[in-house]
């Protein structure tokens, strides 16, 4: 019976290999299931949490996710996370409503559940935690471009679709900023670029030949950032025209470096995955209760205020400038 | 040559072998050793497995598809083959949800759910037996057709809000740790294997399978039967689709996404020959557990999805590659 035999060996290998860690019966045990495996983004998170894990001591994280991001893949995985009777599951949800059931049992197992970055419905967890929330994201953006302005100019907004929530939403919120704490600060005109990189390119050209006097370009979606620094760098206008917005430090790298932005700022992931593992570590210790306006710390991070829902905004986007940009470039 | 010169030229045997010997060298016995090492692996490696909450969870891995794959096998056996099972499962959810927004409660939500499987199963039946074209290039488009409707309809957006009875078939047990599910999965084993193996009809489709011109000489209406089987595997991909959709309390589009090539892996690990012509329902149950075992296993070891795969993969490789290799091996030692 050569394939049992072959079974046998394969079957034990592995077992070998992922059992040994999977003991440790004292520590709290957190899981930090992710929507898919093999993402930068997410194996940045990861970091952050084993950080957390050793600053508090006794904690044992287990990271883990689907191959592809499907809500029944993260059922699977919920269900055997259930069975190894793990402390805390912190979750970035493929479907809010789809895991709502398989969330629920945990809990009704004694389970501890937080969702973190990709919400689930109330129901089926016990607070969320986003990465930012419109308020700061909309300051945010204004911000990146008068650091670099102090006594004060012109910029234009290149946006994605003008039917995209996100981005009408952040826009919105930092129209409401302009005049309370930027009044230096002249919002000229918001074009859309469809997150299309030929039509943000235009947009952003269009935005140049019809404003000679504009000082930055403020592109809050990842696709505009990088065609508008690309047009500028093009035009040779960098030191004149400052691009700034939400970007990818893995995509937006090279212009950092060339001087077309000062700045630019996204989501922490580490801080992210730092601040879930910690939050999920309090709860499941029962050293903090998540209710309607209760504040927890997230350790290094700060402090968050849960809201009605039991939602919380972990802070203001991260910023990339030369200092850091080649160090986040290599995560995400 | 009259038949009577026939039998005395040829010795055919009453049975081929003797029929302990075939039983224990069968693809089934292999498959209960594979699933009986792979539960004794477990309950090694991890101390949560052993366990009858572990095991009744486990049973949420492979039900779903297991339905589908005891229709599947009998149309793989028959010789055809549905890559849109899944689809089938997206749509009929779609279908129900809509129901759920216009007010149908429970009973009707479940006929729905069936009747939109059925339909879809129909359709692509049609289009096999009536327009003669190849099912694998029909259910590849219906694949893209089922679920496009489902994304037309919905778009990014769920539908929730299903009545808190519907939530039964999906979550709910039967008596203590035996749910609603595996009863459900054991009842259609049953029925499936006196379909295949003890009916007219099952030895009609076997017939099928080995030679569909012999069989229509023979007088099995070929077409007809395939049409029959294209609906069942439709309607079980409908009762999947209320089991599943129970399970989730919500629909989105996306619901399923991969899963008919699990179901035919499923087939094909049972020992259903892919060209159609053999396999038995007990091979395929066998492999939807050893599916379920595997998965829920590694899952418990926290093994990541993607080595996960790779040893499925493995799994399938080598248990249909070992015994061609076996067989090979002795045709030469015995030339």
């Amino acid at each position: 019976m050569s394939v049992l035999k072959k079974l046998f060996a394969a079957a034990a290998i592995t077992a070998a290999i992922f059992a040994a860690p999977a003991y440790a019966q004292d520590n709290v045990k957190i899981a930090l299931v992710v929507k898919s495996l093999g993402n930068g983004f997410f194996d940045a998170a990861n970091k952050g949490a084993q950080e957390a894990a050793s600053e508090i001591g006794g904690v044992e994280v287990i990271y883990t996710g689907p191959t592809s991001a499907t809500a029944e893949g993260q059922i699977e995985i919920v269900n055997s996370l259930i069975a190894q009777q793990v402390d805390a599951i912190a979750i970035s949800a493929n479907d809010p409503d789809a895991l709502v059931p398989a969330l629920k049992r945990a809990m009704d197992r004694g389970i501890t559940v937080i969702s973190w970055d990709s919400g689930v419905a109330p129901e089926g967890r016990q607070l969320h935690l986003n990465p930012s929330d419109t308020d700061l994201i909309g300051e945010t953006i204004i911000k990146l471009a008068a650091d670099r302005l102090p006594d004060g100019g012109d910029v234009a907004i290149l946006s994605a679709s003008s039917t995209a929530t996100n981005q009408n939403a952040w826009i919105e919120a930092a129209k409401k900023a302009l005049p309370e704490k930027f009044p230096k600060i002249n919002l000229v005109t918001v074009v859309y670029g469809d997150d299309d990189s030929v039509k943000s390119t235009n947009e952003a050209r269009g935005l140049i030949a019809s404003h000679p006097d504009l000082d930055a370009i403020i592109a809050p979606t990842t696709v505009g950032v990088v065609a508008a620094a690309q047009v500028v760098t093009d035009q040779n206008l960098i030191g004149k025209i400052n691009v700034t917005g939400l970007a990818l430090p893995s995509e937006f790298k090279q212009f950092i470096d060339n001087g077309a932005s000062q700045a630019v700022a996204l989501w922490n992931p580490i801080d992210l995955g730092y601040s879930a593992v910690y939050l999920s570590h309090a709860l499941a210790t029962e050293k903090a209760k998540a209710e309607p306006g209760a504040k927890l710390s997230i350790g290094r991070v700060g402090e968050v205020t849960l809201d009605d829902t039991n939602a919380a905004a972990m802070a203001a986007p991260f910023q990339f400038d030369k200092s850091n940009i080649e160090e986040f470039s290599k995560i995400y | 040559m009259s038949t009577t010169e026939l039998a005395h030229n040829r010795h055919i045997p009453d049975r081929l072998d003797n029929p302990l010997r075939s039983a224990l060298f069968s693809w089934e016995t292999l498959l209960i050793l594979v699933a009986v090492a792979i539960f004794a692996l477990n309950s090694l490696a991890s101390p949560y497995f052993l366990n009858a909450w572990s095991l009744s969870d486990l049973t949420f891995n492979f039900v779903e598809k297991g339905l589908i794959a005891l229709a599947m096998a009998l149309l793989i056996i028959a010789g055809e083959i549905d890559l849109s099972v899944a689809a089938i499962i997206a749509l009929s959810s779609t279908i129900m949800g809509m129901a759920v927004q216009a007010g149908v409660d429970t009973p009707g939500l479940v006929l729905i759910g069936l009747g939109v499987g059925l339909a879809c199963g129909a359709f692509n039946g049609l289009l096999v037996t009536k327009l003669g074209l190849p099912s694998i290039v029909v259910t590849i488009g219906t694949m893209s057709l089922f679920r496009g409707i489902a994304y037309i309809i919905l778009g990014d957006q769920a539908y929730r809000g299903y009545p808190a009875s519907f939530a039964f078939f999906g979550q709910g047990y039967v008596w203590w740790v035996i749910s609603f599910e595996i009863v459900l999965f054991v009842i259609m084993a049953l029925l499936f294997w006196f379909l295949l193996h003890r009916t007219s009809f099952g030895r009609m489709v076997f017939a099928i399978g080995n030679n569909p011109v012999a069989a229509t000489f023979s007088g099995v209406r070929v077409e007809r039967i395939k049409f029959i089987l294209f609906c069942l595997t439709g309607l079980m991909a409908g009762v999947a689709s209320v089991l599943l959709t129970s399970r989730l309390g919500s629909t989105r589009p996306s619901i399923a996404q991969g899963y008919e090539l699990e179901v035919i892996t499923m087939v094909v690990l049972g020992g259903v020959s892919i060209l159609g012509g053999s396999g038995s329902i007990a091979g395929v149950v066998l492999a939807a557990i050893i599916m379920g075992l595997v998965t829920f296993g590694l899952g418990l070891l926290n093994v990541p999805g993607i080595v996960m795969s790779i040893f499925i993969g493995l799994l399938l490789i080598t248990v249909i590659a070992l015994p061609i290799l076996w067989r090979r091996l002795r045709e030469r030692q015995g030339a």
